[in-house]
């Protein structure tokens, strides 16, 4: 077993999960429609309690506990693909990100409950059941708005131009790939990435949206090496701010 | 003699010891779900093992949504119930057996149903998320009724609405 490796593996995702949480709790309030407030802030709350539990296997790795984890490392220390920390901006973007991303999520957590690492493959068949509701949710809404009317066609297409350059970026590779595959902990990203590219263009063809051809799409790597956008680190700021005025409190 | 005398005291000494594991069980039903009061642990399926030791009890537990808030209040709530009873117990929370849906007991089922929840269908038709489920409406058994949102005022419920007694109700959400 490679703890470097498998720990590098739960902190991508942990932080993925925990800087999407805090995006999706963003439309909490803000909802275009009272059920989609809800789901957001539903999924938030999902997001970021399967982060809590991917910071608790690595605490339970040696790693300092979850608190100080998620609210004290600055946005050069975090490992989570850049899609996940671009604004909300309009509601079209979120929900074509929400979209790309837990189509991803998901299979990768299908992946992981055969992992070798048995306490992730424990919290992977716990975690895959719980984001069938959030694929359901996106599949339903861009299958519904991919068909309905001129401008919510067109908004969803520029929004989905705009992110699958960052959406590639999920699949960057981890400098330790092979030993994750060989020591059967995880299928790999090139395996995660041409499941969901199948999946996308599955839910894709059933609406009036357009991919581009792959090979165009130029990916946005570095987020899981700690090179990240200018969104981030406010994003951190606002997530730690009462965390920071007294880390010592108890809660 | 002597014998007998002792071994009645040792039998009081092991009063403890001697509680079984379904008698822990028993006591837990006193523990309700925060979010849905009339439906306890046992019934809801998050205790997943007890184990009796002398004086030590553990009991294993498992949140139904990874990011269940109730969580810690829950296992705050066996800790105190075992202490009132005598024990020095530890709650392990752990996902060696993950919950589903499928084990609420027949009971918990029927409390739900008369709380005004619809109960989860079995997570086994739960497959293919393409096609919407839908519930049986819990105050007029109709069953045209209709999904409105895969999420609630709580992870696991889900917003239904009845066409023919024309009310919304809540599901609770197979898994």
């Amino acid at each position: 077993m490679n703890n470097q490796a498998l720990k590098e593996l739960l902190y991508k995702m942990a932080d993925d999960q925990l800087i999407l949480g805090h995006r999706n709790s963003e439309w909490t309030g803000m909802g275009p429609l009272l059920e989609e407030d809800i789901a957001f802030s539903s999924m938030a709350q999902d997001k970021i309690g399967q982060s809590l539990a991917l910071y608790t296997l690595l605490q339970e790795l040696g790693e300092r506990d979850p608190d100080t984890v998620a609210f004290t490392r600055n946005a050069n220390q975090f490992h989570n693909c850049q899609l996940v920390e671009l604004p909300n901006q309009e509601y079209d973007f979120s929900l074509i990100r929400h979209f790309l991303f837990d189509t991803a999520e998901a299979l990768r957590f299908e992946m992981l409950s055969e992992s070798s690492y048995e306490p992730l493959a424990q919290l992977a068949r716990k975690i895959r059941g719980e984001l069938r509701y959030h694929t359901l949710h996106a599949n339903t809404w861009i299958k519904q708005l991919g068909t309905a009317t001129p401008e919510s066609i067109d908004r969803l297409q520029k929004s989905l131009e705009n992110a699958l350059p960052f959406a590639l970026g999920i699949f960057e590779h981890s400098p330790h790939e092979q030993e994750l595959i060989s020591s059967n902990i995880f299928l790999g990203e090139e395996t995660l990435k041409k499941r969901w590219k199948e999946k996308v263009e599955s839910v894709i063809s059933q609406t009036d949206l357009t991919l581009p051809d792959w090979i165009l799409v130029e990916p946005t790597f570095g987020g899981r090496i700690g090179e990240h956008t200018a969104h981030l680190q406010p994003l951190l700021d606002e997530m730690s701010e009462v965390f920071k005025i007294d880390p010592t409190a108890e809660w | 003699m002597q014998k007998i005398i002792y071994s009645n005291i040792k039998s009081h000494w092991d009063e403890k010891k001697l509680v079984s594991k379904e008698q822990i069980l028993t006591w837990l039903e006193e523990v309700k779900d925060p979010e849905i009061p009339v439906l306890s642990l046992v019934d809801l399926g998050v205790i997943t093992d007890v184990i009796v030791n002398s004086d030590h009890v553990l009991v294993e537990m498992t949140p139904t949504f990874v990011g269940c808030p109730a969580l810690d209040y829950m296992k705050l709530e066996v800790e105190t119930l075992l202490k009132t009873k005598g024990f020095n117990p530890h709650v392990k929370v752990s996902f060696r057996k993950p919950w589903s849906s499928d084990l609420i007991s027949e009971k918990g089922k029927a409390a739900l149903k008369k709380y005004g929840l619809a109960p989860p269908p079995s997570n086994k038709i739960f497959t293919d998320l393409e096609i919407l489920e839908t519930a049986i409406c819990p105050r007029c058994d109709g069953d045209n009724t209709e999904m409105k949102s895969p999420f609630g005022p709580t992870l696991c419920r889900a917003l239904f609405y009845c066409h023919d007694c024309k009310e919304a109700f809540e599901q609770f959400k197979p898994l």
